[in-house]
């Protein structure tokens, strides 16, 4: 039968979906995430496995109790990415129920509350990121540096069991994370310029050899995998660049007014969930502006709150607050931020008659 | 020259090398012609002929009527069988009123009007006379009369006329057709419709897709210095007028006027061809060129078709279709019209037909916005759609018109990136006529409410009249029966 029912043209389409775009950001992020998961061992295999299926449940449960259709939007992969990015944002030996609990208040309180996919005003990811970090801040800020899969003195597949499904981390194991070891020693009286003689070098930094959440310790990985999403044109260079730009720059502002105080911009750039958050926190879909002008506001807005709780809060940390802080800003940027319209001032008048700009 | 970046803007798969290569062939001579006597904006032209009367090939059989409006002639010699509703070529599959008529297979020709061969230096009122008379109208797809469009020059200070070769469409060369076969036609029909709005310079924009157009039309301007071919970049809607004179000269047409407040004049090329025929050798408007493609089609063709020819004829001319179609179209597959049935006649402004498989249309069920942006960006008139569309889904049509809803093009742009396949346009196409409708509605109350207080006014006015008429009569009866506003209404009671 011919289709004759009556909408509009255009009948031809491009050849974006929904599940593309998904695929194409999980993609991005697998090298990035397998790099971690073998750098961090078996028990950040287990999180990461929890809190993605976790979610995948989450998203079932929610659509089942909704009474929405289950395939269309499982099938569409934004679950499992909400998880993906989640657990990437723990820390890596973090006990199973923080990737459990993570999913309920990712899934349930900051997706489906509001209506589902695309209805969401903060990132889901976030939301539970947070969530977790105020209520239990000790298992989220136990920390441990490198041990990778099959190498001496790592946990195997059993000792691997007990710490995640067991919720003890063995003594000896426990390391800082570079924001959270200067932000200690600044509060025992030791200026910045000292601290920062005992952190991993920048080559380790770079390359991910260092404490942190289970997905954000390899800056090059990451680079790599938001260049292929904006060689993809998923997303665009607006929100990373502001982003990271900000936090350089006023990084370096605070570093030169005062050493002692405030560490330098590379070592802001470089530490921390900067990247992670730059390439593929911040530049989710939902939660930033549409416009390309609305989200360099956005991403410079991110870089701004980010310095500034890492410097003067009392959080180490301060990428996920800053992306949720401006999510809540997201409907006004957009407000003021609209294209100007054809034939039209940026103020909505039209234009002088002899097409003068 | 220098060209200008427009905003946003696609690049589909433009699909154009399934029919590019066919020459125009003409049509068969069908059994039976269904010419529409509304086939143009404006107002349906009048009928001349009587079922049962013969017309010759050319000869007027409906004239245009009111300010905008077109006629209508003989594509070939026959007998008018009848004149009868048949189904719109339109959306709506409405009935619309049609001349029906039967060949005789004799092609005689009706008397024509002399060529006119000073088309260069006769005065402007001959040109517009002849394409008036000829019943041309925009070839492109708007079908709007074009001496309208010629007349531009008479009140304003015009710089140029831009010819339209963009063809921006996917699948569509009708254009590119007839600039690759009749480009001295169209160069010499653009030369004539320069001389009627009273420019001197010509600038025909045809997208960089289309080379060997670009040649013959090159070719063809070579002797005259007052025609420039201008590539320009294959960026689609290039072929919208406001975009290619923005493309060709940098100005940006202000809201609410056209481009012919900025010095540009938009016609098509087949338009121009047109011209040609009816200034240089009297013919009206009776054909034109039809692209029939889609891979639902056997063997796809540009058709010179004589107006009036049922959609079927053209497909069985190109060997039928090949399994079934997913979706039939009239016009391209960015802004066309969905075909009602195959039965519809041909009218002036219809480019193409499509018969599109379902690999080509591409269709899925909508899902939720996921706030992409990408519709933001591609607007090529900076909008932003994915806003319009939620206030139109809450039938907040004051909110969506705020935004700008009744400037979108339909252009298609936004729906066909949409990664969850939301029907953009449908919610603008329904917003625009919506609003469309309230504003007539309110237009008629205020007309309504106007005439109703003019007739109390006169009631009013006529009352007084009457009790100053009684007044003064009263008046002279004497103090006694004092004047009291009460006393004449009792009369009136009285009188009831």
């Amino acid at each position: 039968m011919i289709e004759t029912a009556n909408t509009s043209a255009p009948y031809t389409h491009s050849a974006a979906s929904v599940q593309k775009t998904m695929t194409t950001v999980i993609l991005a992020l697998v090298p990035a995430t397998a790099f971690n998961l073998y750098l961090f061992g078996w028990p950040a295999v287990f999180l990461f496995g929890v809190t993605v299926l976790a979610c995948v449940g989450m998203e079932a449960l929610a659509l089942t109790i909704g009474g929405r259709r289950l395939l269309p939007t499982l099938g569409d992969g934004s679950a499992v990415l909400t998880g993906w990015l989640l657990a990437m944002t723990l820390p890596p030996w973090a006990p199973w129920w923080t990737g459990v609990l993570g999913a309920v208040f990712a899934i349930l309180l900051g997706k489906h509350v509001f209506g589902g996919l695309g209805q969401n005003l903060f990132n889901p990811a976030m939301v539970a990121r947070v969530g977790l970090l105020v209520s239990f801040p000790v298992a989220l800020t136990s920390w441990v540096g490198p041990h990778p899969l099959f190498w001496t003195g790592t946990p195997g597949f059993q000792d691997a069991l007990n710490i995640t499904f067991g919720g003890q981390i063995p003594d000896g194991f426990s390391a800082a994370t570079a924001l959270g070891f200067v932000k200690t020693e600044l509060s025992r009286g030791i200026p910045v310029s000292q601290s920062m003689g005992h952190l991993p070098d920048l080559m380790d930094m770079g390359l991910g050899l260092r404490a942190g959440s289970l997905g954000e310790t390899s800056l090059v990985l990451i680079l790599a995998g938001g260049l292929f999403l904006m060689w993809k044109k998923v997303i665009t260079w607006h929100i990373p660049t502001a982003m990271l730009g900000t936090l350089f720059v006023v990084a370096t502002l605070g570093h030169l007014g005062n050493p002692e105080r405030f560490a330098d911009g590379t070592f802001h750039l470089m530490s921390g969930a900067a990247f992670l958050g730059a390439f593929f926190i911040a530049t989710d879909y939902v939660t930033s502006p549409v416009s390309k002008s609305g989200q360099i506001v956005f991403g410079c807005g991110v870089g701004l709150l980010t310095w500034v709780i890492r410097s003067f809060a009392g959080y180490p940390e301060g990428v996920a607050f800053a992306i949720l802080l401006m999510n809540s800003l997201t409907p006004i940027i957009d407000q003021y931020t609209r294209p100007r319209r054809f034939g039209r001032t940026r103020r909505g008048e039209p234009l002088a008659p002899q097409g003068e700009k | 020259m220098k060209l200008f970046a427009i905003r946003g803007g696609i690049h589909p798969d433009y699909r154009k090398e399934l029919a590019s290569d066919q020459a125009i062939t003409a049509l068969p001579m069908p059994d039976s012609l269904q010419i529409l006597l509304h086939q143009h904006i404006g107002a349906p032209a009048r009928l001349m002929v009587a079922p049962g009367e013969r017309v010759l090939k050319g000869q007027m059989i409906a004239q245009g009527q009111g300010p905008v409006s077109a006629p209508t002639h003989a594509p070939t010699s026959g007998v008018i069988e009848s004149v009868s509703e048949v189904t719109a070529p339109h959306a709506s599959g409405l009935p619309l009123t049609a001349v029906v008529l039967t060949p005789d297979g004799l092609e005689e020709w009706a008397t024509l009007p002399d060529p006119i061969a000073d088309a260069l230096t006769v005065a402007p009122q001959q040109i517009w006379d002849r394409v008036a008379q000829a019943g041309i109208v925009g070839l492109g797809g708007a079908a709007f009369p074009s001496v309208i469009k010629l007349h531009l020059g008479v009140q304003r200070k015009l710089e140029m006329l831009v010819l339209n070769g963009a063809e921006c469409e996917p699948y569509l060369c009708c254009d590119d057709r007839v600039m690759r076969e009749q480009a001295a036609e169209v160069v010499d029909g653009a030369r004539i419709m320069a001389h009627a709005l009273g420019v001197s310079r010509v600038i025909v924009g045809i997208e960089e897709n289309k080379p060997e157009a670009l040649e013959a039309m090159t070719q063809a301007a070579a002797d005259f210095p007052d025609v420039t071919i201008q590539p320009v970049p294959v960026q689609y809607p290039m072929g919208s007028e406001r975009h290619l004179v923005q493309a060709l000269t940098g100005r940006e047409t202000p809201a609410n006027k056209l481009t012919a407040d900025i010095g540009a004049v938009v016609h098509n090329v087949a338009t121009a061809q047109a011209v040609h025929q009816a200034v240089r050798h009297g013919r009206p408007l009776i054909d034109r060129v039809v692209t029939v493609s889609g891979r639902a089609v056997r063997q796809p063709r540009n058709i010179r078709t004589p107006i009036g020819a049922p959609v079927s004829t053209l497909i069985d001319f190109c060997g039928g279709l090949v399994g079934v179609p997913a979706r039939l179209v009239l016009g391209g597959p960015m802004m066309g019209q969905p075909l009602p049935n195959l039965e519809v006649p041909v009218i002036k402004g219809t480019s193409g037909i499509l018969a599109l498989d379902a690999e080509e249309t591409g269709d899925a069920a909508p899902g939720p916005c996921i706030r992409c942006g990408t519709c933001v960006s591609i607007c090529p008139c900076g909008l932003v759609p994915l806003e319009m569309a939620a206030f139109i889904r809450t039938d907040d049509l004051k909110g969506a018109a705020n935004l700008g809803v009744t400037e979108c093009l339909s252009c298609g742009s936004c729906s066909w990136a949409c990664p969850s396949h939301i029907p953009l346009v449908q919610y603008f196409n329904y917003a625009k006529g919506m609003l469309k409708t309230k504003e007539r509605e309110r237009a008629k109350s205020e007309h309504t409410k106007a005439q109703t207080e003019a007739h109390r006014a006169r009631l009013e006015k006529a009352a007084a009249a009457k009790l100053a008429a009684q007044a003064a009569k009263a008046a002279p009866g004497g103090a006694k029966s004092a004047p009291i506003a009460r006393q004449p209404r009792a009369d009136e009671t009285a009188e009831a």
